[in-house]
């Protein structure tokens, strides 16, 4: 058994419960991170302790419970803005990167992106980072702009900076593919946007699980990532936006804690980033988020990032072993990110997956959300298998018996 | 629900469908996607003298279980009396591709060739869709 080079996996292992589970009774091959991760027993025990011990409303009780609460909803802010190199003003709370993007969308797109604009995205976007422009440049007139990529399915820088050069009123842009695995230049993207005058958000809920990410190197002016896909729980995420930005912006919803006074015939906005967290914010998930940024954050996101390639390279050279199967995405592992997207001769990707099922290998198969993509490499689906900390190489392996057995079950 | 399911006959069929294609001259057409795994699949029907599925054809892409069932689901149909089609049921694909257990993740898959057929006969009757639902 060959062991990670970068990491202690059996103590990892053990800090995930779910992974001494069987499925179909054989061992759990969790490989469908990109769709969501599992979660250490520290953060459902930080999600445990919030309910047993202090849940109650941040923000607006002045009992003990209340002030405890709104304690540690705040240190994850501010355990969230240091993740990210950000500060805590610049954090709003929300559902998840999808929420995060369309809360540009409502609170400063709306407003700002005019007739004939252009927004500019790339073939590798996933629907949240498509979709809420398209609904913008249907209402206000604006233009899509689709930047292509190479046959490697890396992003074609040159033709995305003469774009930029035209000034588009936005450029939204993911800085890692959830197909590919591309990982995106996205400081380069987002300088050469900051000096034609443009702004740039920058989808990030693929790189932040996966490797060390600082705002301000970005230079990004909103930056996008979800809680459930770096060991946090589901229903949480965060949205950057650069503090001036944040600040002349018109709130997202209307409720409470969004405000500083109401009066019958108006409201004056309470400061960021509470403008923009109206309503009971996901308390308990906005504690466990910072318990899985603490657990990252102990093993180290650099040596997250590492073992991820060790993964990949392993991954890649054995997928290659496969007759009959195609890779899609940069051939070098440092390149990409932990996922490894695949299709086997003419097996349906579904058929694929309930093969695999039945081996206890778990992968995502389908259009993963990227239907664009998914044309542009001409293909209606395909197989996703991604990595988190706990994977191992012995996870690849049981990934290639289970593609052997698929191979067999069609009789290629 | 794993590899068992695949049984010779749904490779057969996947990978050698019967009335695949489109017909030119027809009287009821209909297509249906799932939109969760994209499964396509689309029917030609010509309805022939005395109210019967004469000719019928489909196209589509998708997994081995809905383009399978789809072209079984068309040879199973061919020379039945429309009014049939309403008395379709799940049961009548599942014995189709072998009574495989399906599980609640894939017997959409199966499903699908089904709601389309009923789509499009229901359509061409002028009858309600309320019971398109009935059989799953």
């Amino acid at each position: 058994m060959l062991k990670s080079q970068v990491l202690e996996l059996e103590r990892i292992r053990d800090d995930f419960p779910i992974l001494k589970r069987k499925v179909k009774g054989k061992r759990l091959v969790y490989l469908d991170n990109a769709a969501t991760t599992q979660k250490p027993r520290k953060v459902i025990d930080a999600l445990v302790d919030y309910y047993e011990r202090y849940n109650a409303n941040a923000h607006r009780s002045l009992h003990t419970l209340g002030i405890e609460a709104t304690e540690e909803f705040e240190r994850s802010r501010r355990g969230a803005a240091e993740f990210i190199h950000a500060s805590p003003k610049e954090i709003i709370f929300t559902r998840g990167t999808t929420e995060s993007i369309n809360l540009v969308r409502f609170a400063w797109a709306e407003e700002h992106v005019k007739k004939d604009d252009t927004i500019l995205l790339t073939l590798m976007e996933h629907h949240s980072n498509i979709v809420p422009w398209q609904l913008v440049a249907r209402r206000n007139g604006a233009k899509l702009k689709f930047i292509e990529l190479d046959a490697n399915g890396r992003l074609k820088m040159d033709e995305i900076e003469e774009e930029i050069e035209r000034s588009p009123r936005l450029v939204a842009v993911t800085q890692c593919s959830n197909v590919l695995g591309t990982i995106n230049d996205a400081a380069r993207i987002c300088r050469r946007a900051r000096k034609a005058g443009s702004l740039s958000v920058i989808d990030g809920a693929q790189s932040v699980p996966h490797m060390p990410v600082s705002v301000s190197e970005v230079g990004c002016d909103f930056f996008a990532f979800s809680g459930h896909k770096m060991l946090g729980p589901t229903g949480i995420g965060v949205l950057y936006g650069r503090r001036e930005l944040l600040e002349e912006m018109a709130p997202f919803q209307g409720g409470g804690e969004m405000i500083r006074e109401v009066h019958l015939d108006g409201a004056k906005w309470n400061d960021v980033p509470y403008k923009f967290e109206a309503g009971t914010a996901d308390i308990a998930g906005a504690i466990g988020l910072l318990a899985a940024i603490e657990y990252l954050s102990e093993i180290g996101m650099e040596k997250v990032r590492r073992h991820d390639v060790e993964l990949l390279r392993y991954a890649i050279d054995t997928l290659k072993g496969i007759k009959g199967l195609q890779l899609y995405g940069p051939e070098r592992a440092e390149e990409r990110s932990g996922v490894v997207s695949f299709n086997l001769a003419d097996v349906h990707p579904h058929d694929l997956a309930t093969i695999l099922d039945g081996e206890g290998v778990e992968i995502r198969s389908g259009h993963h959300c990227a239907q664009p993509l998914m044309e542009w490499l001409r293909v209606p689906a395909t197989s996703r298998a991604s990595f988190h900390v706990y994977n191992s190489y012995d996870d690849i392996d049981a990934l290639k018996a289970g593609l052997e057995k698929a191979r067999e079950v069609f009789r290629l | 629900m794993s590899a068992e399911i695949y049984k010779e006959i749904i490779l057969d069929y996947y990978r050698h469908p019967r009335n695949y294609g489109k017909l030119e001259n027809y009287d009821i057409s209909a297509r249906d996607t799932n939109p969760l795994c994209g499964d396509e699949v689309e029917m030609r029907i010509k309805v022939s003298d005395g109210g019967k599925i004469g000719e019928i054809k489909f196209q589509g892409k998708g997994c081995a279980i809905s383009q399978a069932s789809a072209s079984m689901l068309t040879e199973f149909a061919k020379e039945k009396p429309l009014e049939w089609v309403k008395g379709l049921s799940k049961e009548d694909v599942l014995k189709l591709l072998g009574n495989p257990d399906l599980g609640p993740a894939r017997i959409k898959c199966a499903l699908l060739g089904m709601k389309v057929i009923k789509t499009g006969v229901y359509q061409y009757l002028g009858a309600k869709l309320d019971d398109l639902s009935a059989g799953e």
